[in-house]
C-alpha cells in the first residue's frame, strides 16, 4: 500500500493534492475568521462593536458574506475586456494561493521543499501586481484604472525594499529554503536567538513594506475610496470581487507567515525547553495579524507622493545599507557570527 | 537638520502614540446599540412621520383650513374640501406626499387645531415608492395608532410653546 503512494505517479500525484488541501482547507477557513477578527479589532479601536449578529458573537459574519457574495449577480461594464475582466480576479486569487505551496508550518510540514522557496514566493507575489493592472485596464472605467496604475507603482517600488530586506537574511543563513532560515535561528537563547535580534530595524522595515505591498492601510491608496471609490475592484461584483478580496487577505495573510517564519524563528518556541511546533507558527501569525489590524485602526492613510517618498527615499537607502552591513558583518563574523548563523553550523 | 525631530521619525513615535491610544480604547465599554433591539432616546419634539388625530369623541380634528397646504415649503400636502351632510367643513382629500415631505415640521406648527402633527415614528420605509403617497385613511389610522405616544410628547412639550 505505501509503495502505491510514494513510488507510482498517480499514488504521487494523489499524496501532493493530499497535501495541498490539508494546506488550502485549514488556510482559507482560517481566513474567514481572520476577516471577522479582522473586523472585530478594527470596532474595538474605534468603539464600536463589529458584526455580532450572525452566529455567536457574529463568528459566522464571514460565512454569511460569503453566501452573499456568490448569490449576487454578476455585472459586466459595457465596453469591458470580457476575457481579461473575468481572468483578473482568478490570477489574483490563483497567486495568492500558490505562494503557500512553500511556506512550511512545522518542521517539514510544507507542500514543496524547494531549495530557493524565498525566491519563489516573490516572484509570485510579484505577479500579484498583474491581476489588480487587468482588473482596472479590462473595466473600461477611469477610476479603477488609475487606482490600478496607483497600486502596481506602488506594489513595484515596495518589492524593492522587501527584496533588499530578504537578501540580508539569506546572508545570514547562507541558504533560501524557509526550513532552513527557521533552523539557522534555533538556538539555547530560545527568542532572541530569531532574526528579529540580528536584523532588528529591517523587521520594521518588512512589516510596513508588507503593509505597502499587500495594499493594507495605511498605504490603501489603490482603494482609497474617498477618490477612488474602491480602486480598481470598482466594477467588480459577486465572485470575482470576492475573489479578489479573498486573494487579498490571502497575501496579507502571506505577509504574516514571513513575518514569523523570517523574523520570529516559524515554528521555534521562543523559551527554551519548551516543544517547537506549529502552534508558534500559528501563533506568530496571529499576532502578526493583529498588528497588522490595529495599523489598519490607528493609522491615517499615506498621500500618494509621501508613500513614493519613504519607499525610495527612506526604505531603499537603508535597506541597502543594510545589505552592506550584514554582508560585512557575516564575511568577518562579528558578535560571535549573529549575522553569520551558517558559519556557525546553526 | 533638526535631529529631534528625525529621531521622532525613524523611531516612529507617532506610530507608538498612535498605537497606545488605539491600545486603550481597544478595552474600553463599547457605545454601539444593537438597533433593532437597543434604542436611542428621542425627543418629544423628534418630528417623524406624519398623522391626522381626532378629538376623544371620535371626530376628525382636521377642518380643511388648508394652512398646512400653504406652509408646505416642498409642497407635499394636497387638500381637498367639501362641506359635510351636517353642514361642517371637512376634507374630502388629505394626501401626503412622503417622498418630497422635508420633515420641517410647519404642517403641525401650522395646524390651529393640533390635527396634522409629526408623531415618534420613524420606522415607516417601504418596498415601494407609492406606498409613500399618504392619503386620509393612512393618516388617520396612523393617529389612532400613535395617538398615546403623541397626546404625551404634546403634553411634555407644552411649557415651552
Amino acid at each position: 500500500m505505501m509503495a502505491f503512494f510514494t513510488e507510482t505517479t498517480l499514488g504521487m500525484g494523489l499524496v501532493i493534492l493530499g497535501q495541498c488541501l490539508l494546506v488550502l482547507i485549514p488556510l482559507l477557513l482560517a481566513l474567514a475568521f481572520l476577516m471577522y477578527a479582522d473586523r472585530k479589532i478594527w470596532a474595538a479601536v474605534m468603539m464600536r462593536k463589529g458584526p455580532n449578529v450572525v452566529g455567536a458573537f457574529g463568528l459566522l459574519q464571514s460565512f454569511a458574506d460569503f453566501l452573499k457574495y456568490i448569490v449576487k449577480e454578476i455585472v459586466v461594464p459595457a465596453g469591458a475586456d470580457k476575457a481579461v475582466f473575468f481572468l483578473a480576479p482568478m490570477i489574483s486569487f490563483v497567486l495568492a494561493v500558490i505562494a503557500w505551496a512553500v511556506i512550511p508550518f512545522n518542521d517539514g510540514w510544507v507542500v514543496s521543499d524547494i531549495n530557493v522557496a524565498i525566491l519563489y514566493v516573490f516572484a509570485v507575489s510579484s505577479l500579484e501586481v498583474y491581476g489588480v493592472i487587468m482588473g482596472g485596464w479590462a473595466s473600461n472605467s477611469k477610476y479603477p484604472f488609475l487606482g490600478s496604475l496607483r497600486s502596481a507603482a506602488q506594489m513595484i517600488s515596495y518589492e524593492v525594499s522587501l527584496g533588499l530586506i530578504i537578501i540580508g537574511v539569506i546572508i545570514s543563513t547562507g541558504s533560501m529554503n524557509f526550513g532552513d532560515i527557521v533552523a539557522a535561528q534555533d538556538g539555547s537563547a530560545g527568542i532572541f536567538n530569531w532574526y528579529w535580534v540580528a536584523h532588528f530595524p529591517m523587521l520594521f522595515l518588512f512589516f510596513i513594506s508588507a503593509l505597502a505591498e499587500t495594499n493594507r492601510p495605511p498605504f490603501d491608496l489603490p482603494e482609497a475610496e474617498s477618490e477612488l471609490v474602491a480602486g480598481y475592484q470598482v466594477e467588480y461584483s459577486s465572485t470575482p470581487f470576492l475573489l479578489f478580496m479573498i486573494g487579498e487577505l490571502m497575501a496579507v495573510v502571506l505577509m504574516c507567515a514571513l513575518v514569523s517564519l523570517l523574523f520570529f524563528g516559524g515554528w521555534l518556541s521562543p523559551i527554551p525547553g519548551l516543544p517547537d511546533g506549529v502552534l508558534w507558527m500559528v501563533l506568530k501569525m496571529g499576532l502578526v495579524f493583529f498588528a497588522f489590524s490595529m495599523v489598519k485602526a490607528i493609522t491615517p492613510r499615506y498621500r500618494y507622493d509621501q508613500l513614493m517618498r519613504i519607499g525610495w527615499k527612506v526604505f531603499l537607502p537603508m535597506s541597502l545599507a543594510w545589505v552592506v552591513f550584514v554582508a560585512f558583518m557575516a564575511k568577518f563574523e562579528v558578535f560571535g557570527g549573529l549575522w553569520a548563523r551558517y558559519a556557525i553550523g546553526g | 537638520m533638526d535631529y529631534n525631530r528625525a529621531a521622532k521619525y525613524f523611531l516612529l513615535m507617532d506610530f507608538w502614540q498612535g498605537f497606545r491610544l488605539g491600545f486603550k480604547h481597544f478595552f474600553r465599554p463599547k457605545v454601539t446599540l444593537n438597533y433593532p433591539h437597543e434604542k436611542g432616546p428621542l425627543s418629544p419634539r423628534f418630528r417623524g412621520e406624519h398623522a391626522l388625530r381626532r378629538y376623544p369623541n371620535g371626530e376628525e380634528r382636521c377642518i380643511a383650513c388648508k394652512l398646512c397646504e400653504a406652509v408646505c415649503p416642498a409642497q407635499a400636502i394636497t387638500i381637498d374640501a367639501e362641506p359635510r351632510d351636517d353642514g361642517s367643513r371637512r376634507t374630502t382629500r388629505y394626501d401626503i406626499d412622503m417622498t418630497k415631505c422635508i420633515y420641517c415640521g410647519f404642517c403641525q406648527e401650522a395646524c390651529p387645531v393640533d390635527a396634522i402633527v409629526e408623531g415618534p415614528n420613524f420606522e415607516f420605509s417601504t418596498e415601494t415608492r407609492e406606498e409613500l403617497y399618504y392619503d386620509k385613511d393612512k393618516l388617520l389610522a396612523n393617529g389612532d395608532r400613535w395617538e398615546a405616544e403623541i397626546a404625551r410628547n404634546l403634553e411634555m412639550d407644552a411649557p415651552y410653546r
